[in-house]
């Protein structure tokens, strides 16, 4: 099997892929990106944290026209990963309001993105329909 | 008037669309000598200048427009706030007048956009070479398009989609709907970028952007200009009868950020801070959202104008579509909003929107708005909010 490599760091690859957060240890807040300090309540201890993969579509767009090279129409959401608000695309899913519904239950789904000169593959993330 | 009451005495703005003639000065130098020229007041009487321009933020806008119209010395603050900048500029001049470092400031914002498309999310190379993680997601590769959607209309629809979902009744007719109005009323104006009137059919059949926006249901990138002279009680009283009489007072000028809440990071919360900010305003004006008589709010997209009127409290919490299929925002309703033709259709030239809509204010509370007069109208309120965040909040009101 090829050598993987997440395409952000809060995916956590292997046996049961999922995402992960920085919480802040005084107020529990949680965040994706590397952090300076909470911006809910300015300290600097964070300790990580595994996001469920179950989650609700708590808002969609279907983007039909974006920038060059990136292909469309693609779903993006927000989904409620029980309390964790996390920003992804829904994948294995048509791309239609017939067939993505707000509140529809997702869960957390990995997919190849490419694979570099070195014979890498960049792995990403979505969610996709529940019992599909 | 109050000796610190802040007035607008001269306001102007251009009309907005293409201008491939002229460049951001010559914008700026229109929108600025006609706000002085109709306050009556010149250059030398400006005690500072708040300029806003997004797209050339370095360049020094306030300086270059000195430089036409007049080196006078006086302290220029160079502002880029996003959506938000022109009420930024606005706000410079405000806090300078009420801080008494001088009764009478000038403020403009101007940006040239025709042509634009869409204003975030980069473009996509081909990847190549070895993933390597960078920035503070440790990104091995764009994440644009990978990791949900970066583009405003697509961040916007799913403002407007997750009001729906907290509350329920929208729908892309819904959405659309809400573009119908504001394209109805830019018949009205002949400042607009577009003032033809667009059916329903139109606005749902024109290109998909991003469900449920379509693109009439988009900002309209254009060029133009607007600028403000804002003058103290105090001074106002000293100008001539004809001056007070079309002097409007600003009853509330704010700015806010978004506070921290729990999704803000991942998808913009415009709502909570755009509540602050109204909460601010009517508590500092002593007036509340039923004193008003229109409402100009950033309808940046059709998802977001509902969201607004919520958020600004001219409806009860979570009653945004009833109020709308009530016909109350439509400009003969009882709460009419963008009159204008709003963003979707008078059009966005960025860092002039934030006093463009207190033009539009200012010229009802004058009773100078033409065909597209609101009988009678004494109190208003202009609304931007810029992705970051930033949101700016006037309440004006018509001279006693």
């Amino acid at each position: 099997m090829a050598e993987q490599i997440p395409l952000v760091n809060y995916l956590e690859l292997g046996e049961d892929p999922h995402l992960t957060a920085s919480e802040c240890t005084a107020c529990g807040a949680r965040f994706f990106d590397r952090r300076n300090a909470c911006a809910s309540c300015g300290r600097t201890e964070f300790t990580k944290v595994a996001i469920s993969n179950k989650g609700e579509v708590r808002a969609f767009t279907i983007v039909a026209f974006a920038a060059p090279g990136v292909p469309v129409p693609y779903v993006a959401a927000l989904v409620d990963c029980e309390g964790t608000s996390v920003r992804a695309n829904l994948i294995n899913v048509e791309p239609d309001p017939d067939h993505v519904t707000l509140g529809m239950p997702v869960r957390l789904a990995t997919q190849v993105i490419g694979t570099d000169d070195n014979g890498t593959e960049a792995v990403g993330f979505g969610f996709e329909p529940m019992g599909g | 008037m109050a000796s610190d009451d802040l007035w607008v005495l001269g306001i102007h703005m251009t009309k907005f669309g293409k201008h491939p003639d002229m460049d951001l000065v010559d914008l700026a130098s229109e929108a600025v000598l006609g706000a002085l020229a109709d306050g009556g007041v010149e250059m030398r009487d400006m005690g500072v200048i708040g300029a806003g321009n997004l797209m050339a933020a370095n360049a020094g806008i306030g300086q270059q427009l000195q430089k036409q119209l007049g080196q006078t010395g006086i302290p220029v603050y160079n502002v880029a706030n996003a959506c938000a900048t022109g009420a930024t500029a606005l706000r410079v001049a405000c806090m300078a007048v009420k801080a008494g470092e001088t009764d009478m400031g000038l403020a403009f914002g101007v940006e040239k956009l025709s042509g634009a498309g869409l204003l975030s999310g980069g473009n996509r190379k081909e990847d190549s070479g070895t993933w390597s993680p960078s920035g503070r997601y440790g990104a091995v590769a764009p994440v644009d398009g990978r990791i949900g959607t970066e583009i405003m209309p697509g961040v916007f629809a799913q403002i407007g989609m997750e009001y729906g979902h907290r509350y329920g009744g929208t729908s892309f007719e819904l959405f659309a709907k809400i573009s119908e109005k504001n394209h109805s009323h830019s018949t009205l104006n002949p400042l607009a970028a577009y003032s033809k009137k667009m059916s329903l059919e139109e606005i749902m059949g024109d290109i998909m952007i991003a469900y449920p926006n379509t693109r009439p249901m988009c900002s309209a990138n254009c060029d133009g200009a607007a600028a403000a002279v804002v003058v103290s009680g105090a001074r106002l009283k000293t100008l001539s009868p004809e001056q007070r009489r079309r002097a409007v007072k600003i009853s509330a000028s704010i700015l806010t950020t978004d506070p921290w809440e729990e999704s803000c990071q991942i998808l913009p919360d415009v709502n909570t801070l755009t509540r602050n900010a109204a909460t601010q305003a009517y508590e500092q004006a002593g007036v509340g959202p039923t004193d008003l008589d229109l409402v100009e709010l950033h309808d940046c997209f059709a998802t977001a104008e509902l969201v607004h009127y919520d958020n600004l409290m001219l409806c009860e919490t979570g009653g945004a579509v009833d109020f709308f299929n009530s016909g109350a925002t439509w400009r003969d309703g009882s709460m009419p909003v963008n009159v204008s033709g709003g963003l979707e259709s008078k059009g966005h030239p960025i860092a002039a929107t934030g006093i463009a809509n207190v033009w539009e204010v200012a010229t009802h509370l004058r009773g100078e708005a033409g065909d597209r007069q609101i009988p009678g109208a004494k109190v208003g309120m202009t609304h931007v909010i810029g992705l970051g965040s930033a949101c700016g909040v006037h309440i004006l009101e018509k001279a006693a």
